[in-house]
């Protein structure tokens, strides 16, 4: 990978607070300058609004939106740019189908599964969908390593005919577990040919190479946040003949054809899923935090952070031994670089404090996932979670102020 | 930098003061703070308007169980009426401590069950 003392360079954070540890990229990333730039580019010089000045400045606006939705059609391999929707994050973008397709398709004693590692946002809304609709909503199990427990043989006893969606994560942002998408999604299909699969890439995006022709998925959901993009901007990839079919999730203006006053009639996708003015600044950033990512080599990205993962549980073993218990994979293998854990009978919350105090940033708490949580038996944990921008000192500083924790609370 | 992690705070964490149950409480009720996963249950006896005996329990961290040790001293032999007005600010002059947004909510939660046993 390109020298790691030059990508630090490119993020202004750093200047800003000198000896800043951040361990906490599976919260939100830090910012290079260059879509810190490309944001304060359209409030200086195209500042207007996109699809219907038919002057010079919102023409770029509009081209510049434009072309992040290309990028990120390229970035994730989709067939055709309307098969991307810009939605505010994640959370929206599963909440959309959940509404616009879910309520559609979900009736009394269908199913939809989903797995007990999801963050609440690919949980909840396919729990309460269920609920409302009668179905039935099972959640598959990990076993003691993180790792789902289906397998091609034991999935005919969980997908039937009547599971309408298997909702899952590509990637655990607890466990840091990659899971077998591709191979999931087929089985899952042979089963049920007419399943819908919806992936949730909030933490695969970012790290790794994603290919959703190559997935299989219908529906894959990531956050600009979390790979290098502004906040308030995320995306929807959907199989377009899916999209085609559904209903919009909000109605005003930007998604309509015609509107008298006895009906309304909808544009095609993506326009009819995003109504009002979108966050058009924040899609053109994450156009250009692409760009950074494909610069630096996605396959690079993912094959440095590996290294560092490796080198971070063989630290914490090595340093703490059994007092450190990590959930999830134990070898950088199949995983990604977020790493959660357990240290002694320390509360999480002393563990990111002090550590706080030492300018090391990490997070305390569920992580909004519960259900992983009450899963190991543990109310809360402390979670590290690497990216480009980290380095082999970050953790030896992340294991000195360990072992001050441990000097402090004994 | 001034650390919440001073050794009074420690000494009350390692050896909290009224930490356990009470065989016959008058009242008992527990609070959780369900984001961090603090749970504490606490238990009285109140004879004529006053706290007679309190007792606290569970798994919280350094500054809710610190937070509970010292509000517990505190609350003893003093009036219901009396305790019912305390508040945030007290308990940040118990703690002797500045505490961000976040933290605060760890040293009320045994301020939280007490009131509510009080009512
Ligand atoms: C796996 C996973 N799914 C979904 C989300 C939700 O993302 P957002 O808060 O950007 O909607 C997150 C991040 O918090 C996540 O890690």
């Amino acid at each position: 990978m390109t020298d790691i003392r030059k990508i630090k360079r490119d993020f202004p954070v750093f200047i800003h607070n000198p000896g800043l540890v951040y361990l906490d990229s599976a919260a939100t990333s830090l910012k290079p300058q260059s879509v810190i730039d490309k944001l304060a580019e359209y409030y200086t010089k195209y500042p207007a609004n996109i699809h219907r000045g038919i002057y010079r400045i919102s023409e770029k606006a509009t081209e510049e939106y434009e072309k992040s939705r290309i990028a990120v059609m390229e970035f994730v391999n989709a067939r055709r740019f309307e098969e991307i929707i810009f939605t505010r994050n994640t959370t929206e973008s599963i909440n959309l189908i959940a509404y616009s397709l879910g309520r559609q398709i979900v009736g009394a004693d269908d199913e939809i599964v989903t797995t007990v590692m999801e963050h609440h946002s690919n949980f909840v809304p396919w729990q309460v969908l269920a609920d409302e609709a009668g179905a039935v909503f099972k959640v598959v199990d990990i076993n003691g390593d993180g790792c789902l427990d289906v397998n091609t043989s034991n999935l005919a006893g969980i997908i039937t005919k009547r599971t309408k969606i298997l909702a899952l994560a590509y990637v655990s942002n607890v466990l840091g577990t990659v899971n077998p998408v591709k191979k999931i999604i087929r089985a899952a299909k042979k089963i049920n040919p007419k399943i819908i699969t919806v992936v949730d890439a909030a933490q695969a995006v970012p790290h790794m190479p994603v290919d959703v022709r190559d997935l299989g998925c219908d529906f894959l959901a990531f956050s600009g946040h979390k790979m290098l993009g502004p906040t308030g901007i995320g995306v929807l990839y959907g199989r377009y003949d899916l999209l085609n079919s559904m209903f919009p999730f909000n109605f005003g203006g930007g998604m309509i054809k015609e509107v008298t006053i006895e009906k309304t009639e909808f544009p095609p996708p993506p326009a009819r899923f995003e109504a009002g003015t979108p966050a058009i600044a924040e899609a053109i950033g994450l156009g250009e935090a692409i760009k950074y990512l494909q610069t630096t080599g996605m396959d690079k990205i993912a094959a440095y952070e590996k290294k560092l993962t490796a080198y971070a549980i063989k630290h914490l073993i090595e340093s703490f031994g059994a007092d450190i218990r990590v959930l999830g994979p134990k070898t950088a293998d199949n995983r990604v670089g977020v790493l959660t854990f357990a240290f002694k009978n320390y509360h999480p919350h002393d563990i990111a404090h002090i550590l706080g105090e030492e300018n090391i940033c990490i997070r305390a708490g569920h992580h909004c996932a519960m259900p992983v949580h009450n899963r190991f038996g543990l109310a809360a944990s402390a979670r590290m979670s690497l990216y480009l921008y980290n380095d082999y000192y970050d953790i030896d500083k992340l294991i000195d102020g360990l072992k001050k924790v441990k000097k402090i609370l004994k | 930098m001034t650390t919440i992690y001073q050794e009074l705070l420690l000494a009350h964490y390692q050896n909290p003061k009224n930490f356990g149950r009470i065989i016959h409480p008058g009242k008992t009720i527990t609070v959780a703070n369900p984001l961090c996963g603090d749970v504490i249950t606490m238990d009285v006896i109140v004879a004529d308007g006053k706290v007679k005996e309190i007792k606290f329990s569970g798994h919280g961290c350094v500054i809710s169980r610190a937070s509970g040790s010292l509000l517990t001293e505190y609350a003893k032999n003093k009036s219901q009426k009396e305790l019912l007005k305390l508040d945030r600010a007290f308990i940040i002059k118990l703690l002797g401590i500045e505490l961000g947004v976040n933290r605060i909510k760890c040293a009320m939660l045994p301020l939280e069950a007490l009131q509510k046993l009080l009512i």
